[in-house]
């Protein structure tokens, strides 16, 4: 449910820029080559975090909390990224305020990044639970882990789909 | 029809207690709350409290708190319309510097503070009384009361969601003293009067804190929404199907899905217009000249907030209205002992009224420059909602036909909100066609419609689910003869008021003026706006007479000695008289048949605790 208000809010950053880019005085310009690194690797964090989650369940733990691992830093890595990206931009002239067509890529992707962050927060709880408490598969920590895992799928599609609706569009 | 009041034979009792015990189940519930450490101490029962029903209350209470601050904003700005010429001083005690007296001691409210008054008042009304007040407390109360459940999904968002709206309560408050007045731009918050601090006197610290109470209320609404939904998908009692739901839970749970999709959109339009605000982008702001000095913005589109706006804004007027809804086809089917007629035309014209609300917002913008052709479009889906409420208006009243009506508080608002609702949906005709818009746009026609519409139509289903529901949260009656002395005073006080505004509006008034000095044309009206502010004055004091009502009762009033005093068959009256944590002191009931068996096979009414009786016909 959240994650349909999530959508909803995309959905209007998204057609609130069809909209103005209707009415002109619209800036063409090439997103930044560090955005397509980015979506590498958060398309890598989540095929990991769904390796953690499979290897959780056969209860294989080394593989479960190294995965985990993997995929807390994978997600570093993208929000990481994704500022260089807009220093990249800044320098190549598109900056904030030059053009309604800059000012939504920055803010869509800083409130996506924002949202990652989001589930970066939940994925430092998994990790808490990953090494803190012995390992164990109960129908409530699989729940929990579930909720976070699909939770960080969708913030990637999210992404994806951001990434080609800036690209086509 | 043949079935025209049933005779009633018996008036059975039932032992809600045997019931609950024989055929209930037991969840262990006391066992793991033992000692209840949720009500262990004042703060934890009363302040900081997870429990639904007190929650409910700090709801209603701070939106009564609300309506009467609003309903004073609005008395003083229709002094101002009605009585230009009169002196205000006697009012600088409490507004201080916005009342001007001039050298002949004559004290006229400063017209920056009209247009804050008359922003606030739309502002306070829509959200902190007719959006928190409303399904904020009946969705707490009514939702785990009725389906059987023990509390809230999450009693711990619940308590943040009312947290969020204090917050948010607290920062418009606070934005009322500020220096250079709280924002005064209309509660729509349109750019560039939002976008622009120096655009006017309550641009600037005003339309801040005001964007910043918003985004808290945004996030209340949210996390209550999602704790209403929870709830209402996993935490029903056995055998309470969905089909089986009161329509109070139905409009509770299908507002709590239209808040949850359209508020994140108000969330989006008001992040760009901060951007605009604070980091000088362009999204909303064109080339603008603010004392011959151009400023630093290209190419932005004010309709473009509008859209984003009113895809959220006219939603919303649903998420006020569908609450007020159910309980007025709860109120109206139990005192008329009558089942409400077309159950299921009912729920699905509420599932109706939500999809069209989605696609309809731009009617709220025919005279912003869109498309007429796009107009069209929105023309037609606006003119089919008119389907969904008529069937509704249809089967209140033929749920009101042939029944054994008993004219209390309760069900005399339920049967004014009928009379408002059908009055102000008749001229939401009108104002759904583009091409009379040309004329009634933002004319005192719009005023009167939406007044009558959502603001009264929807305080008339809040006042009869205070009068139906108040021995459930107090263990107490309200006055009713003072109540039905409310409702005649208000319903005719209303008429009053918004009735004569559909003249103005056809005559051509605009609305939101501080003054019509300039204006030759409209000098007749003079007399009528006088007349419009006195019934507005007048309507307010019988507001007083509830608030008292409503307080003395609290204390006061007629104890309630049986459990089920309006003979209801919802599980609400299951509960004891003094409702613990948890609603059930032993095992939760489970449910043997639909919401609404009122004169069936002879006997008055059947509890749905009550389970199918041999050789009884039709078991829903």
């Amino acid at each position: 449910m959240g994650m349909a208000s999530i959508t909803m809010m995309f959905a209007a950053f998204t057609s609130a820029y069809i909209v103005r880019q209707a009415a002109g005085n619209w800036l063409e310009f090439e997103l930044p080559a560090l955005f397509f690194v980015s979506t590498g690797v958060i398309l890598l964090s989540s095929a990991s975090l769904h390796g953690s989650y499979t290897a959780f369940k056969k209860g294989r733990e080394k593989l479960y909390k190294g995965l985990m691992v993997l995929t807390f830093l994978l997600g570093l890595a993208f929000v990481v990224l994704q500022y260089q990206g807009w220093q990249a931009l800044a320098a190549s002239g598109v900056e904030l305020t030059t053009n309604p067509s800059g000012s939504f890529v920055y803010v869509i992707s800083g409130i996506h990044a924002a949202h990652v962050l989001g589930g970066i927060a939940a994925l430092v709880v998994a990790l808490i639970h990953a090494f803190a408490l012995p390992f164990r598969f109960s129908a409530a920590r699989k729940l929990r882990f579930e909720l976070t895992a699909t939770y960080w799928h969708f913030v990637d599609l999210l992404w994806l789909y951001l990434l080609f609706f800036f690209l086509f569009q | 029809m043949a079935n025209v009041a049933t005779p009633v034979t018996t008036t059975p009792k039932y032992d809600e207690d045997l019931l609950i015990e024989e055929y209930g189940y037991d969840d262990h519930f006391h066992e793991h709350h033992e000692g209840d450490k949720y009500q262990a101490n004042f703060i934890t029962t009363y302040i900081f409290s997870q429990d639904h029903k007190i929650i409910a209350k700090q709801f209603l209470i701070t939106g009564m708190f609300w309506a009467i601050v609003g309903a004073l904003m609005s008395l003083v700005f229709r002094l101002q319309l009605g009585f230009p010429e009169e002196s205000l001083a006697w009012l600088k005690p409490v507004l201080g510097k916005w009342i001007v007296v001039n050298d002949a001691g004559v004290g006229t409210l400063a017209p920056e503070f009209y247009y804050a008054l008359v922003t606030m008042h739309g502002t306070i009304l829509v959200f902190f009384v007719l959006t928190a007040g409303l399904s904020g407390t009946f969705s707490n109360l009514l939702i785990p009361l009725q389906i059987g459940a023990r509390d809230m999904a999450s009693p711990f968002l619940n308590m943040l969601s009312y947290w969020f709206f204090f917050l948010a309560s607290v920062v418009m408050f606070f934005s009322l003293f500020l220096n250079t007045g709280p924002f005064a731009g209309g509660w729509t918050a349109y750019p560039p009067l939002s976008a622009l601090p120096q655009a006017s006197s309550g641009s600037g610290a005003g339309m801040t804190l005001w964007v910043v109470s918003l985004v808290f209320f945004v996030v209340s609404v949210l996390l209550g929404g999602i704790n209403y939904i929870t709830t209402v998908l996993n935490l029903r009692t056995k055998g309470m199907s969905m089909w089986r739901m009161p329509l109070t839970i139905w409009s509770f749970f299908i507002t709590a899905i239209i808040g949850l999709l359209s508020f994140p959109v108000l969330v989006s339009a008001f992040f760009l217009v901060v951007f605009d605000r604070e980091l000088n982008t362009s999204f909303f702001l064109n080339e603008i000249f603010i004392n011959n000095q151009a400023l630093d913005y290209a190419g932005g589109s004010p309709v473009l907030y509008q859209h984003l706006f009113w895809f959220f804004g006219h939603p919303e007027v649903y998420i006020i209205i569908l609450p007020a809804m159910g309980m007025v086809s709860e109120v109206l089917s139990v005192h008329s002992r009558k089942p409400i007629f077309g159950y299921k035309a009912m729920v699905f014209s509420i599932l109706a009224i939500a999809f069209l609300s989605f696609i309809v917002w731009a009617h709220h913008m025919f005279m912003s420059g869109v498309n007429p052709f796009i107009s069209n479009f929105f023309v037609v889906f606006t003119l089919i909602i008119a389907v969904p409420s008529a069937v509704k208006v249809f089967n209140w009243i033929a749920t009101l036909y042939g029944g054994n009506i008993r004219f209390n508080a309760a069900s005399l608002f339920g049967i004014g909100f009928v009379s408002m609702f059908i009055s102000g949906g008749l001229t939401g005709i009108f104002l759904g066609n583009s091409a009379i818009d040309i004329q009634l746009h933002d004319t005192y026609f719009v005023v009167a419609h939406f007044h009558i519409v959502m603001g009264v139509a929807a305080f008339f289903g809040m006042f009869a689910g205070i009068y139906n529901w108040f021995p459930k949260m107090y263990g107490r009656f309200m006055n009713d003869t003072l109540g039905k002395i409310h409702f005649w005073g208000t319903l005719v006080g209303a008429y009053a008021v918004f009735w004569p505004m559909h003249y103005l509006g056809m005559a051509g008034v605009p609305r939101r003026y501080y003054s019509f000095d300039n204006f030759e044309t409209f000098s007749h009206f003079a007399g009528l706006n006088q007349f419009i502010t006195i019934a507005a004055i007048v309507t307010f004091g019988f507001q007083i007479l509830f608030v008292i009502n409503f307080f003395y009762s609290i204390w006061y009033g007629k104890k309630m000695t049986t459990r089920n005093p309006w003979g209801a068959s919802t599980l609400e009256w299951t509960t004891p008289i003094k409702t613990g944590h948890g609603n059930w002191p032993g095992k939760v009931p489970t449910v043997q048949r639909w919401a609404y068996d009122y004169g069936k096979d002879g006997k008055e009414y059947i509890p749905q605790i009550v389970p199918a009786q041999e050789g009884e016909t039709n078991v829903h």
